[in-house]
């Protein structure tokens, strides 16, 4: 017999410290949202590691194919230009 | 906590020649460069199967060995080690979050996942098979137990892949709280009466050897270790990580001014390493069969916890339903 199928699954985004960016920890099953803010609380910030999370249904994240990693990222290896160590200044021009 | 060489007894991986030859030579291109392997990525069959199984048997572990501990919570001595044993059974419970959780990111589902546990087709780690008979086991487990947890994860946390590691630095973070918590246990007991100091001692005759098991089967009998190594899922064998283990805890127990129950133990100066005597895996062999003094219970209070909370689960999803209706509607 296949098992009943589960709470749907929510990924987790916690904010570290006012000022830094919500970053993804790890993933809850929940009936719904608050009660996917309920578990996120009890299972990532047991220890005040956050003081802000957001909850996201993971069937609703897009992500990027591995298999086109190549074709997304690959262009931008070689317009080196882009970094500002291209550039050679002369060290007699000061705060540059 | 809590991996253990179980992995090894039941490992059935797909012959890594069975997979795409060149798809396989960029995986393990990969893994050499200790570039991190994510959950979309091409990975052999093999790797797939065996870290489901690992994880799995790793959170599996952490949720029946909620139950040893649990057992103590109300009989805690005082309020302030009741609440650090509760806060360290629910770090637990969290573990086994983690752990599933990274489990799933390889394609299997938590419902799955509970019904191999419950179904006893799954593996946990065969130490809490043992009872807890006093409160100084208590204070034993979160020393030995997850002393020895901690010997075995640490070296997870640099795992090829991606969320089994992320999730094990997490757990590891954590784990030495459960140890040091346990060892001023310990530390208490042992400074306390003779019956205190008796407890203790007795605690640490009956954990001592089930925690150098945790670290699964001799090297001689663990077929399956290279490819794990090879792979990075694992990054020292069991016998490496026990003498550690052995290493690090024989001078704790002597600041304990307790024994450990091997009269074969020394220490080779030589080696720079303590000898252990032999280990009975007849015993290991058999609790990992079902033997063990516990293993009916365990699972037993696993299926009736499942099984009572089946309402709650059906319960909360209508309730879920009923107001996604309404606030469509
Ligand atoms: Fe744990
Ligand atoms: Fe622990």
């Amino acid at each position: 017999m296949q098992p009943k199928p589960d709470w749907p699954l929510y990924e987790i985004f916690v904010r570290a410290r006012g000022g830094l960016d919500h970053k993804h920890v790890g993933s809850v099953h929940a009936a719904d949202a608050s009660m996917a803010m309920e578990h996120a609380r009890d299972v990532y910030t047991r220890r005040q590691e956050g003081v802000s999370v957001w909850v996201v249904r993971s069937t609703d994240i897009v992500a990027s194919d591995p298999d086109e990693a190549d074709a997304l990222f690959e262009p931008a290896r070689d317009k080196i230009y882009r970094h500002p160590t291209f550039y050679d200044i002369p060290k007699e021009v000061e705060t540059l | 906590m809590y991996t253990q060489g179980l992995n090894e007894l039941a490992a059935r991986p797909l012959a890594a020649g069975q997979e795409n030859p060149e798809l396989l030579r960029r995986f393990e291109a990969r893994i050499d460069a200790e570039e991190k392997i994510e959950p979309k990525d091409w990975m052999p069959e093999a790797y797939r199967q065996t870290l489901i199984r690992q994880i799995s048997q790793h959170a599996h572990s952490e949720i029946v060995g909620m139950l040893p501990e649990g057992n103590w919570i109300t009989r805690a001595p005082s309020l302030l080690r009741k609440s650090i044993l509760i806060a360290k059974v629910q770090d637990e419970g969290g573990h086994g979050a983690y752990l599933y959780s990274a489990a799933e990111t390889l394609g299997i589902s938590r419902a799955e996942l509970v019904d191999q546990l419950l179904s006893g087709a799954a593996k946990y780690s065969s130490i809490f098979n043992y009872p807890t008979l006093t409160w100084a086991d208590v204070g034993a487990i979160g020393w030995l137990v997850d002393g020895a947890a901690i010997m075995n994860q640490i070296p997870l946390c640099r795992c090829s892949y991606g969320p089994y590691s992320r999730a094990m630095i997490r757990v590891c973070k954590e784990e030495s709280f459960h140890q040091r918590q346990g060892y001023d246990l310990m530390l208490k007991l042992a400074r306390g009466s003779a019956a205190q100091r008796a407890i203790a001692q007795d605690a640490l005759n009956r954990w001592w050897w089930p925690s150098l098991m945790m670290f699964g089967p001799p090297d001689t009998a663990s077929p399956h270790t290279a490819l794990s190594v090879r792979w990075k899922i694992k990054r020292f064998t069991n016998d490496e990580l026990r003498q550690k283990f052995v290493d690090f805890t024989v001078p704790q127990a002597r600041f304990l001014g307790l024994e450990i129950p091997d009269p074969a133990l020394r220490w080779d100066a030589e080696r720079g390493q303590h000898v252990h005597g032999e280990i009975d895996w007849s015993e290991f062999q058999d609790v990992v069969r079902g033997n063990g003094p516990c293993n009916q219970d365990r699972l037993q209070a696993r299926r009736d916890a499942h099984e009572s909370g089946r309402w709650v689960r059906e319960a909360a999803l209508a309730h879920a339903a009923k107001h996604a209706r309404a606030a469509a509607a």
